[in-house]
């Protein structure tokens, strides 16, 4: 297991230099730059060239593109990301800010999706082709027909028309808050936390299924086993399997992917920075998210890797 | 008899003015909450131009003037840290005497020398430090601070606009002492003059500034504090003002969001509205056949109906008057019965499609013929504008394609000279022609038109107007510059003027709309009632 948990951890660097190379030369072949996009979209009719020059210059746009990676590697390397191409601010900073709300969001939506998702799957495998069956089945269908930022702006509009409130527009921490920060971050929650949960639900249900037509779990019937048993010690070690997989990179994508829901509930997270930094073609710092979320997805992989090795000894690596 | 007439009279009448006046008396405290839809990338006016830094910002400062903050036109030049000013007779010299026991939020006493620090780091900014206004200013030849309550400005020559050029918003007053340490010091930092003192900003959530007690304008600011909150998404920041969470949006919101803010709260929305000098206009590549002949621009021009679609674009979108280069109720606009004779702005749209056709014809270009309209990536206006006017040139045998570019690469693509036909827009901080016919002018003065012309006649118009000091005879030249450009040359087509739409909660007091929405944000004349 330890040379395993080890190759998988060496395989991470050459995965990460490729991510690196790759959004590095993809940042550059799209139209447009920083100066750019800061002065020309403004509608002033006094930007001249020499203004531009100067800003490019200071923000290092015209030396060479080796020169340019090379730097931005060497400070990778001592774990420092340079400063937004935007802001002018440490990109640590720019990124420290909203990765507490977007960290807490995604382990918010998880939970929620958890909680429904496996109770739920499992009650619709054990009850198959009951009315219970075809309800966890319509639920599951209509979390995935409605996208969470639809849901987000319905639960706003029922909040403000028929409860007269909204919730705060400005993210509090838990530690300084715990009241304002929940009645901020709920409801994002849910909206994200059901879709999400619809896939889990019909994952857990399929794979719960398959594992109930299993022999041992026939066998296990046979000798008398209380089914409660059967079912927590047999069947859903076995059925999580794919479960894991899926919540697992639904999690990484929901810490930089969580756009449109951001912008409703106007939550200031990462996934917004991440739109926000390539429509301003702020290069570092779209290159420092998109290695921080690759980094994600990565971990989340190899974590769930190794549920897997844990759960199933036969993936097990010799 | 007529003794006690008038008598009484004039009791009745200071009766009916002392009541209005009573309930217009300011109230103290209350935090102004408000949506910022984009944030400041620095702190620097002297450096940026979005509106984002002024709204936030602009309440932490003061500028040597400012636009009256009641005048609705946005125009009157009002005194700020320059109490009064005076200009010579030949036009060249303007002496503002500036006020006494003005202090920086460090306590630090503030100078004509921080006036002059200022204006230098704009105007004559040095080597490695960017200035976005500078080519605003290259009439002024010199400013002296000859004393601690005086700067005097030297020009180069008279100048019409160089007033109106000192009103702009962005033109804060940093302290000569940290400039002269570092020049990029305000990037990254805020300590200024204004009514409010900074307490923080909290990257892409909010900025709080709170009263400065040590005002220089006694009384002022009513307001305890003001919190700025970054919302990007329009129909947050109408659900933020409908849900009282926010007073108000200084930027604009939508027909629809008005009514519907209307609909929602009633008496509680007070809805200020006014021309907005922002337009959408369209350029037309010069370097690109068929648009080099000027009958096939103004063919273009001809097409469109702008009466029509004032009635109708003004419900779904943010435009409204039918205008010529300047924006219509302001001192230079042109006149509606001088506007109809211009092409493009005849008030009988058959005669006008009918020369439209006849010019295409006499100019070779076939019915059907095929260009691509390059419009950019932003929904509101510029999606409702372009499906309507490729609509309208489809009426006169056009067939047009829309080619969507995202913002932030599309004046990269225009600049480059590689589209056709395509959407251009200016939006100022005032309505000044020298500021709104810069663009217009030839493209190796000015590289922002993208119409990629040179024209000396209209260049020579252009600085005649500027020099020009007497009102009546600019307003002559300013005709004759936008006959030129929009009719016999049609280098540009203007579409609509934009429109502006403050729907806010009816406890904000003090506050008055202007065309810019860059304008009136020092907040120190705003207060809530309750």
């Amino acid at each position: 297991m330890t040379v395993y948990i080890v190759k998988r951890m060496l395989l991470m660097i050459p995965t990460l230099l490729g991510v690196a190379v790759l959004i590095f030369l993809l940042l550059r072949v799209v139209p447009g730059d920083v100066v750019e996009a800061r002065y020309l979209g403004q509608g002033s009719q006094f930007t001249s060239q020499d203004l531009m020059d100067i800003e490019r210059k200071k923000l290092g746009l015209d030396q060479p593109l080796w020169k340019q990676f090379t730097t931005w590697m060497w400070g990778i390397m001592r774990l420092d990301f340079g400063l937004s191409m935007w802001t002018g601010s440490p990109i640590t900073e720019e990124i420290k800010l909203r990765f507490e709300l977007s960290l807490q969001l995604a382990i918010m939506a998880t939970v929620v999706a958890t909680l429904l998702a496996i109770p739920l799957g499992i009650l619709a495998a054990i009850k198959q082709d009951t009315w219970i069956d075809y309800a966890v089945r319509v639920f599951s269908i209509a979390g995935l027909a409605m996208p969470s930022f639809w849901l987000g702006i319905l639960m706003i509009l029922v909040m403000l028309i028929v409860f007269k409130w909204l919730p705060p527009m400005v993210f509090t921490s838990f530690w300084v808050n715990p009241w304002d920060n929940l009645a901020q971050l709920i409801w994002p929650a849910l909206a994200v936390g059901y879709r999400y949960s619809a896939v889990a639900t019909r994952m857990m249900r399929s794979a719960m299924l398959e594992v109930l037509r299993e022999d041992y779990i026939r066998t296990a019937r046979a000798k008398g086993l209380w089914l409660k048993l059967i079912l927590s010690r047999h069947a859903m070690k076995n059925a999580m399997l794919p479960v894991i997989t899926v919540v697992g990179l639904e999690f990484a994508f929901l810490l930089g992917g969580l756009v449109v829901t951001e912008q409703v509930f106007n939550l200031n997270g990462l996934g917004l920075l991440f739109v926000e930094a390539i429509s301003r073609r702020d290069y570092t710092l779209t290159q420092a998210l998109v290695l921080i979320v690759a980094a994600v997805f990565i971990f989340v992989n190899f974590a769930t890797d190794i549920a897997y090795a844990w759960l199933d000894p036969r993936i097990r690596y010799r | 008899m007529m003794k006690r007439l008038a008598g009484l009279l004039a009791v009745a009448v200071s009766t009916v003015l002392a009541f209005p006046l009573q309930a217009q008396t300011p109230r103290y405290g209350g935090e102004l909450v408000f949506p910022v839809p984009s944030e400041p990338p620095s702190y620097d006016g002297h450096r940026e131009e979005t509106f984002g830094l002024i709204h936030p910002i602009a309440p932490f400062y003061n500028t040597l003037l400012r636009v009256d903050p009641f005048d609705k036109g946005g125009t009157k030049p009002y005194p700020s840290l320059a109490e009064s000013w005076t200009v010579s007779a030949d036009g060249k010299t303007y002496t503002f005497k500036i006020r006494s026991g003005v202090k920086f939020h460090d306590g630090s006493e503030m100078t004509s020398r921080d006036v002059k620090a200022s204006y230098d780091k704009i105007i004559f900014p040095p080597a490695g430090v960017g200035s976005t206004r500078k080519g605003q200013y290259a009439v002024v030849e010199a400013v002296e601070a000859p004393n601690p309550t005086t700067v005097v400005f030297r020009l180069k020559n008279a100048s019409g606009s160089f007033m109106s050029s000192l009103l702009s918003p962005y033109n804060f007053i940093y302290k000569a002492d940290i400039l002269a340490k570092d020049m990029n010091w305000y990037e990254k930092n805020i300590m200024g003059t204004g009514p409010f003192t900074f307490v923080e900003h909290v990257k892409g959530s909010h900025v709080v500034g709170k009263k400065n007690p040590n005002y220089w304008d006694k009384g002022k600011p009513y307001l305890d504090g003001f919190r700025a909150i970054f919302i990007r998404s329009s129909s947050a920041q109408v659900a933020a003002v409908r849900g009282e969470r926010a007073h108000i949006q200084f930027r604009g919101f939508t027909p629809a969001d008005r009514d519907n803010l209307k609909a929602a709260l009633g008496d509680k929305i007070v809805v200020q509205e006014s021309a907005w000098d922002c337009i959408l206009m369209v350029g037309i590549n010069h370097e690109k056949k068929p648009f080099d002949d000027k009958r096939v621009r103004r063919a273009l021009t001809l097409a469109l109906d702008r009466y029509q679609a004032s009635e109708s674009l003004s419900k779904i979108a943010i435009v409204k008057s039918v205008a010529g280069v300047q924006v219509p109720g302001t001192p230079f606009a042109t006149p509606p019965e001088e506007l109809n004779k211009l092409a493009g702005y005849w008030t009988d749209i058959n005669k006008s499609r009918a020369e439209a056709r006849r010019l295409l014809k006499e100019a070779g270009v076939p019915d059907g013929f095929s260009f691509t309209f390059t419009n950019r990536g932003i929904p509101m206006p510029y999606e409702p504008l372009g499906v309507w006017m490729i609509d309208q040139w489809r009426q006169i045998g056009l067939n047009v394609q829309q080619q969507v570019i995202e913002p932030a690469a599309y004046f990269g693509v225009i600049r480059k000279g590689d589209a056709q036909v395509f959407m251009d827009f200016q939006c100022g901080y005032i309505v000044e022609p020298d500021l709104d016919m810069y663009k217009f002018v030839s493209t190796d003065r000015n590289p922002a038109n993208y119409s990629r012309y040179k024209d000396p006649v209209l260049d020579d118009l252009y600085d005649k107007q500027s020099r020009a000091t007497n009102a009546e005879e600019r307003k002559k030249i300013i005709r004759q510059f936008e006959k030129r450009l929009l009719d016999e040359e049609a280098h540009y087509l203007m579409t609509l003027q934009w429109h502006r739409i403050i729907p806010h909660s009816a406890k904000v007091k003090g506050w008055t709309v202007t065309p810019s929405h860059y304008l009136n944000n020092t907040l120190d004349t705003v207060w809530l009632s309750e």
